[in-house]
C-alpha cells in the first residue's frame, strides 16, 4: 500500500486522469453485469467504451479511439438497444439464477483474477518499458495503419469482407419470416 | 498553432507501468467471465463478451503504445471487424429464438427438439 | 507561446458556440417566416419589429409550462433523452472550419490560429462518430416515455439513421480518396479553386450526402419518427416544457451543423472566386496582420453566407415536398443510395488511377440517360375521356 502511495505521489495531471479513467471503466463495466433492465445495461456498456476510447486516446492510438466510437457505441449498441426495443424487454423478469450458482461463479471468476495478476506482477520485469530510443510516435496514426492494412495485411482485411458479406447474408436468413410464422 | 516537431513519447507511457493495463484489463476480462456466469438473458450474456473482446483489445492497443509497434493495432481493427459481423448473426439469432419461446431465457433452452 | 494562443483559441471557441446557438435559436423564426412566404402568409410579426422577439418568446413559454413527467417513465432516462440529444448537437461543431486563421503579433513574432474548435487529423472520423451517436438521445427519450407512440418513433430513428448513415459514410470516402487526408481543413484547402470545388468534381456524392444529411436530422421528406399523422408526435410525444424545448433546438442546431459540413466538404468552406486576389491586395495594402485578419474575417462571412443559404434550403425543401412512406424511405436508402455510393466510390478510384477528376459525372450522365430513354419508352397514357352518365 505504501508502495503505491509512493506512485499516486508522482503522478501528474495524465496520470490522475488515468486513473480516472481506470475507475470510471470497471465502474461502469460492473454496471452492464449487475443492472436489472437490460436497457441500464446497454448505457453502462456505452459508458464503458467512451472510458476506453480515452484510454486509447491516452496511449496515442486517435485512429482506434475514433473506430471505437463509431463501431461499438455508434453502430453496435444502436443494434443492441435496437433489439431490447424491439422485443420490448421491460419487465424484469428474468429469474436469478440460485444464490448458489452466483458464489461459485464469482469465487471461479475471483480466483482467476487473483492467479493472473500475481502471475503478471512476477512477471512484470519482462515487459517493455516506455523508452524514447527508437520510439516511433507516429504508431497509432491514421497514415501509419493505413500502409500497414493495405499493405503486409491485405489478404485479412480483404478476407474480412467476405465475412461481412457472409454475416450479412446469415442475418437476413435468420431474420426472414417464412409464410406462416409470427409477426412476434 | 504550429504542430509541435518534437513529439515525445506520450506522457503515460512514462509514468504508468504496463502491469497497470494488465490488471485493469484482466478485471474487465474477469467482469465479463461473471456476466456470462451469473445472468441469464441472452442480450447481456452477449454484452458481457463484447467486454471481454474490449479487455484484450485494451491490452493489445496498449502493447502496441509501449512497444511502439502498428502490429497490435491491425489486429484491434480485425477484432472490432469480426464482433460487428458476430453482432449481427448473434442478434439475428436472439430475435430468432424470441419468435418461437417468447423468451430469451437461455435457461430455456435445455431442450434439442420442441 | 501558451497565453495569447490559448487565449484566442477559448475566444474563438465561444464565439462558435455562441454563434450556433444564436443562429439555432433564429432558424426558428427563419423556419415560421420562410413556411409563412411560402404559403402566402405574413407569418410572425407581433413580437417586436417583424416579430423577431418570437424566438425569445417562445423560449419564454417553454420556460414557465408545467414541466410533466408520466408517472410510469423510467424518470431518470426521461430526463437523460433530451440532454443526450443537445449534447450530442453541440459536439459537432468543434471540428468545422469556420475562416482561416486570426494572425496577431506578440513580441514582435506574428502567430496564426485558426478559426477553427480543434484542428486534428481524424476529423471526419470525428464526424461520423458523433452523427453516430446522435440517435441515442431520440431512442432513450422515446424509450423512457413508455408510450407506444413515442417508442414506434424511437424504433424509427433508429433504423433510418442507421440505414442512411452507410450510405454517408460511403459518399464521403469519395472526397477523402480524392483528398488523401482526413483532416476537414485539408479537405477544405484543397478545394481552393472555384472548378475544383468538390460539389463540381463529386456531383452525385454532393446530392447523396445532402439527401442523408436531410435523413440524419430528421427532417421532411424524413421526419417519419415524429410524423404526426401516423404516431400523434412520435418520439417526443410525452415531453412538455423545456425538454420539449431541448429536442426542437437540438434539431435545429443539427441543421446548422449539417449545412456547415455541407458548405465546408463540397462547396470549399470559407474559398470563394478570385480570393487569393482579394488576400493579397488586402495585405499589400493594409499589412500582413490587419489584412490578414480582413481577409479572414472575409472569408468567415463567406461561409456563413453559404450556411445559410443550405439552411434556408432544408426549410425549402420541408415546406414543398411531402413526406416518404417508410417502406419507401428503406427502399430508397438500402436499394438506391447504397449501391449508387458504391458505385460512385469505384469510379471516382477509377479516375484517380487516370489522373481524371470529374470521373463522377459519368454516372449522373449515364443515369439521365437512363431516365429519358426508360420514360420515351413507357407507352403513352391514352387520355380517355370521362363519360358523364
Amino acid at each position: 500500500m505504501t508502495e503505491f502511495l509512493a506512485f499516486f505521489k508522482t503522478l501528474t495531471p495524465t496520470g490522475y486522469l488515468f486513473l480516472l479513467l481506470t475507475a470510471l471503466t470497471v465502474i461502469s463495466a460492473m454496471g452492464v453485469v449487475t443492472a436489472r433492465n437490460p436497457i441500464y445495461s446497454v448505457l453502462a456498456l456505452i459508458a464503458t467504451f467512451f472510458c476506453l476510447s480515452g484510454h486509447y486516446i491516452l496511449l496515442n492510438a486517435q485512429f482506434l479511439a475514433a473506430v471505437n466510437i463509431i463501431v461499438y457505441a455508434g453502430a453496435i449498441m444502436v443494434l443492441f438497444l435496437f433489439t431490447i426495443m424491439f422485443l420490448n424487454l421491460r419487465r424484469e423478469d428474468e429469474e436469478a439464477k440460485t444464490n448458489l450458482t452466483k458464489i461459485a461463479s464469482v469465487i471461479v471468476g475471483g480466483t482467476l483474477m487473483v492467479m493472473l495478476i500475481m502471475i503478471f506482477r512476477a512477471k512484470s520485469s519482462q515487459l517493455p518499458v516506455g523508452s524514447t530510443v527508437g520510439f516511433e510516435p507516429n504508431t497509432g496514426m491514421v497514415e501509419n495503419l493505413g500502409h500497414l492494412l493495405y499493405g503486409s495485411y491485405i489478404l485479412p482485411f480483404e478476407l474480412a469482407s467476405v465475412l461481412f458479406l457472409i454475416a450479412m447474408v446469415g442475418a437476413v436468413m435468420l431474420g426472414k419470416r417464412e409464410a406462416g410464422d409470427r409477426h412476434f | 498553432m504550429q504542430p509541435t516537431q518534437d513529439v515525445l513519447i506520450p506522457e503515460v507511457i512514462q509514468q504508468i507501468p504496463l502491469t497497470y493495463y494488465l490488471i485493469l484489463s484482466t478485471v474487465l476480462f474477469i467482469i465479463g467471465i461473471i456476466g456470462v456466469l451469473t445472468r441469464r438473458n441472452a442480450i447481456i450474456i452477449f454484452m458481457s463478451i463484447e467486454l471481454m473482446l474490449n479487455a484484450v483489445n485494451l491490452l493489445l492497443i496498449a502493447f502496441s503504445s509501449y512497444k511502439s509497434d502498428s502490429a497490435g493495432q491491425v489486429f484491434v481493427f480485425f477484432i472490432m471487424a469480426v464482433a460487428a459481423a458476430e453482432v449481427s448473426v448473434g442478434l439475428a439469432i436472439i430475435v430468432m429464438i424470441y419468435r418461437n419461446t417468447r423468451s430469451i431465457d437461455v435457461g430455456l433452452l435445455n431442450k434439442l427438439k420442441w | 507561446m501558451a497565453l495569447p494562443i490559448l487565449l484566442t483559441k477559448g475566444l474563438i471557441i465561444l464565439v462558435i458556440f455562441g454563434i450556433s446557438l444564436l443562429i439555432a435559436t433564429y432558424s426558428t423564426y427563419a423556419e415560421r417566416k420562410v413556411a409563412a412566404f411560402l404559403q402566402d402568409r405574413i407569418g410572425p410579426n407581433r413580437a417586436g419589429p417583424w416579430g423577431l422577439l418570437q424566438p425569445i418568446a417562445d423560449a419564454g413559454k417553454l420556460f414557465f409550462k408545467e414541466d410533466f413527467i408520466p408517472s410510469q417513465a423510467s424518470k431518470w432516462l426521461f430526463i437523460l433523452g433530451p440532454s443526450l440529444a443537445m449534447f450530442t448537437a453541440l459536439m459537432s461543431s468543434a471540428v468545422i472550419p469556420f475562416g482561416d486563421s486570426i494572425r496577431f503579433a506578440w513580441d514582435n513574432v506574428n502567430y496564426d490560429v485558426n478559426v477553427q474548435g480543434i484542428e486534428i487529423n481524424i476529423g471526419v472520423l470525428y464526424i461520423f462518430g458523433v452523427v453516430s451517436l446522435g440517435v441515442y438521445g431520440v431512442m432513450v427519450g422515446g424509450w423512457a416515455s413508455n408510450n407506444k407512440f413515442s417508442l414506434l418513433g424511437a424504433i424509427r430513428a433508429a433504423s433510418q439513421n442507421i440505414s442512411y448513415e452507410i450510405a454517408l459514410g460511403l459518399s464521403m470516402i469519395a472526397i477523402l480518396m480524392m483528398t488523401g487526408s482526413l483532416s476537414v481543413r485539408q479537405i477544405v484547402n484543397e478545394q481552393a479553386t472555384f472548378f475544383e470545388w468538390n460539389v463540381f468534381t463529386q456531383p452525385l456524392g454532393f446530392i447523396i450526402f445532402l439527401t442523408c444529411s436531410f435523413a440524419e436530422c430528421n427532417r421532411t421528406p424524413f421526419d417519419l419518427p415524429e410524423c404526426e399523422t401516423e404516431l400523434v408526435g412520435g418520439y417526443h410525444t410525452e415531453y412538455s416544457s423545456m425538454k420539449l424545448g431541448l429536442y426542437l433546438f437540438s434539431e435545429y442546431i443539427n441543421m446548422f451543423v449539417s449545412s456547415a459540413f455541407i458548405s465546408a466538404l463540397y462547396f470549399g468552406g470559407f474559398h470563394y472566386p478570385f480570393m487569393n486576389e482579394v488576400n493579397g491586395a488586402l495585405e499589400k495594402s493594409m499589412g500582413a496582420v490587419t489584412g490578414h485578419n480582413l481577409a479572414t474575417a472575409i472569408g468567415f462571412l463567406v461561409f456563413f453566407g453559404k450556411i445559410l443559404f443550405f439552411i434556408f434550403f432544408f426549410m425549402w425543401v420541408r415546406w414543398t415536398l411531402p413526406r416518404f412512406r417508410y417502406d419507401q424511405l428503406m427502399n430508397l436508402g438500402w436499394k438506391i443510395f447504397i449501391p449508387l455510393s458504391i458505385l460512385n466510390v469505384v469510379v471516382t478510384g477509377a479516375g484517380l488511377l487516370y489522373d481524371f477528376k470529374y470521373s463522377s459525372w459519368l454516372i449522373v450522365v449515364v443515369m439521365t440517360v437512363l431516365a429519358v430513354m426508360s420514360q420515351a419508352k413507357a407507352p403513352k397514357q391514352q387520355v380517355v375521356p370521362q363519360r358523364t352518365v
